[in-house]
């Protein structure tokens, strides 16, 4: 405890400065302004098109017979589904030929080349979205848990349109994540890219090349 | 100590070095001019740009008012959600730290998400003495770690290489692997390589972009998903950053990560915020068993002391100052010899190495004021080059600051020349007699002038004295 002991008391000896009043981000973020719901879908859409994201509309009773639609088209065999989700409910009854879910059951430690190898697609619900930025807000816990979003190659992500937010401070204000942060919390805008080699982009640098968000009731609104 | 500062060659030389490489000049001004237009398409609207800097100035000028009440407060709130905290005063002992946790887990193999303080305290050496492999994954740093360099810039670390340099460097040290320089094909390679490391490792090791007291959350920032890989694969997780590093609420991570992937690359977001509170929960599925957070001083305390210094430490890491200098962008990172290059690097260094062995640093600069311009928390850096090079001049005890290696450029010659300066401008007999002798005798002028006649015409003394040529004028 003696390194704490010592930068705190280095810290507190030295002189105060300037008085710094606390920083107002509502005010700024006010200033800014909010947008109604069609402009929240409509910049939610353009901004994760820009960030190299896929969005298909649909709606709460489709949306599985689309999913198996593309999974085709991709050549997914096999797709990772949480356990108990109620998504993984909802497909199973859709599911069949060749696509075979693979339920997130065991602890990742206990199956880590099977997941890491074997595994082409993964489907996680979003709890909501950032229009300003194209993001994905994803709230892992034990039916969607945090490498559903990671180690597969291609990531489909159910959203409501209606819990598309404005920004990010909108989304922590309105979903009060000050009070109660999860273990871990994800804001996601498009699939894993880099471009540290000669300023070039490249995706799937280590996590999914492809993000295919299913947007439920963005169409009619 | 194990911080990786070369210091043979001299700076002087590195830069001349650097300076006639015509392939790293090609790289450095390439990736500095499509940064800046990245950066400036992304702040279209100046005004905006210039409220959002006010706020992100004031989120980190306020958070260092209140630095050790936040962070004791991030302690215990870290420590409550189930975090281990630990504090380091030097490099060697934030080494010692992870060293303990590696020995307590019987941790051989550990994979790095991007860490510029991993790079401060020599922690890749550190473990590699004691057996322990520490593999970068970002694969900007992969690659550098591959050919056995450092980073040559904070964000973008592989940034001077081109590449065939990469495609020839993966073709002689993977195995099985042919030259390509097709990109995709190259981030192909490391992603299969890095995948078995990810699976294999006992420890993830990582930066942490802010850290927010209110709610003891770790937020880090990235685009590849190494980092996410870091965080959640190993069952232990060990995040590494700065004591300055710590932010007062969850929503001022908004204003600020709203500034930072636009001022460091020109990205309008990345694509992972990824925002830590505990370790894994009894009934989660992934995500690692320990998390700890070393918090480190190594010489950052003594900025804080300084009220004018103390505003190196409301860095947020963009590294928009090196990309907009007219020095790095001509010598490149590597030329620096420090950890942090660059502007930020200049005034950053010297409180974590001492200003005998950094002051070089200082002096190289135009004070063109472009770093400032873009800082997106206002850092003053000109000015504050300016009183690190008063510092270094200075005669020991004569300024507000006690600077470690403060007056180490003050030479015996150069205290000299002072004195006798002194002496001549305060005694104005004196004064009018050196100063007729110089105009008289400029032919005695010297053509070697040191340092400034490499580039420059001799300094010559005017013929006439003004005083002589106020005379003639009033005559
Ligand atoms: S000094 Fe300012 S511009 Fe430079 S890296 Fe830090 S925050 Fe960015």
């Amino acid at each position: 405890m003696n390194a704490r002991t010592n930068i705190l008391a280095r810290l507190r000896a030295a002189p105060a400065g300037v008085p710094v009043p606390a920083p107002d981000v509502a005010a700024w973020h006010a200033a800014a302004g909010d947008m109604d719901s069609a402009t929240r879908i409509e910049r939610f859409r353009a901004n994760i098109a820009a960030a190299h994201a896929e969005v298909h509309d649909t709606d709460i009773d489709s949306w599985p017979a689309l999913l198996c639609g593309i999974a085709a088209q991709k050549g997914v065999r096999k797709l990772l589904v949480g356990k108990d989700a109620p998504e993984a409910a909802a497909l199973a009854a859709r599911a069949g030929g060749d696509l075979q879910l693979v339920r997130y059951e065991k602890p990742a430690s206990e199956w880590r080349s099977e997941f890491f190898d074997d595994i082409d697609a993964a489907l996680t619900p979003a709890r909501s979205a950032l229009a300003d930025t194209g993001s994905l807000i994803l709230w892992p816990d034990a039916r969607a848990p945090r490498l559903m979003s990671l180690v597969p190659p291609l990531h489909f992500v159910l959203l409501d349109a209606a819990s598309i937010h404005t920004d990010l401070y909108a989304a922590m204000t309105a979903e009060r994540w000050a009070d109660a942060m999860p273990t871990n919390a994800l804001v996601i805008s498009g699939p894993s890219k880099t471009a540290d080699i000669q300023q070039t982009l490249a995706y799937g640098a280590h996590g999914p090349r492809e993000v295919i968000v299913l947007l439920i009731g963005g169409a009619q609104a | 100590m194990s911080q990786p500062i070369e210091f043979h060659p001299s700076f002087a030389e590195r830069s001349k070095a650097a300076v006639n490489d015509a392939h790293l000049r090609q790289s450095f001004r390439g990736a500095m001019d499509f940064l800046q237009a990245k950066r400036r398409a992304q702040f279209p609207d100046a005004a905006a740009l210039e409220t959002l800097r006010d706020l992100g100035a004031d989120i980190r000028r306020y958070a260092l008012a209140n630095l050790p009440a936040l962070l004791e407060q991030l302690e215990a709130q870290l420590t409550a959600n189930g975090v281990k905290v630990h504090w380091a005063e030097t490099p060697d002992e934030a080494n010692a730290i992870v060293l303990d946790i590696a020995r307590r887990h019987d941790a051989t193999r550990m994979v790095k998400g991007k860490s510029m303080v991993s790079e401060e305290v020599g922690l890749n050496h550190a473990m590699a003495a004691a057996g322990i492999e520490a593999l970068e994954t970002d694969m900007g740093e992969y690659i550098v770690q591959l050919a056995g360099e450092g980073p040559s810039h904070i964000i973008m670390p592989a940034i001077h290489k081109t590449k065939q340099q990469i495609a020839e460097l993966f073709a002689a040290k993977l195995p099985g692997v042919s030259y390509t320089d097709n990109v995709d094909e190259l981030i192909r390679i490391g992603r299969e390589v890095l995948r078995k490391k990810f699976a294999a490792a006992d420890i993830g090791l990582s930066g942490v972009n802010f850290a927010v007291a209110e709610t003891g959350t770790l937020y880090l920032v990235e685009n590849e998903g190494n980092g996410r890989m870091c965080t959640t694969v190993p069952r232990v997780h060990i995040a590494i950053t700065g004591i300055e590093k710590v932010v007062a609420k969850l929503d001022h991570v908004v204003p600020l990560n709203s500034l930072l992937p636009r001022s460091a690359t020109g990205q309008p977001v990345e694509t992972y915020q990824n925002f830590i509170s505990r370790p894994r929960q009894p009934d989660e599925l992934d995500g690692p068993d320990e998390v700890h957070l070393i918090l480190l001083d190594n010489g950052r305390t003594q900025a804080y002391a300084d009220v004018q210094l103390r505003a190196t430490l409301q860095c947020i890491r963009c590294g928009a100052c090196m990309n907009h200098c007219p020095v790095y962008a001509r010598i490149g990172g590597h030329a620096y010899g420090t950890t942090y290059p660059g502007p930020i690097g200049a005034i950053i260094s010297p409180h974590l190495l001492g200003l005998a062995d950094t002051y070089p640093l200082a002096f190289a600069s135009t004070l063109c004021g472009a770093c400032a311009e873009v800082c997106p928390v206002r850092i003053p850096i000109p000015d504050i080059l300016i009183r690190l090079r008063n510092e270094a001049q200075a005669r020991p005890g004569t300024t507000a600051a006690s600077l470690r290696g403060s007056g180490a450029a003050r030479t015996a010659g150069i205290s000299a020349i002072w004195r006798v300066w002194s002496l001549i401008y305060s005694r104005l007999g004196l004064y009018r007699l050196t100063s007729w002798f110089m105009s008289r005798g400029r032919a005695l002028s010297p053509t070697e002038q040191g340092a400034w006649t490499k580039s420059r015409t001799p300094l010559v003394p005017a013929p006439k004295r003004l005083r002589d040529l106020l005379r003639e004028r009033q005559r």
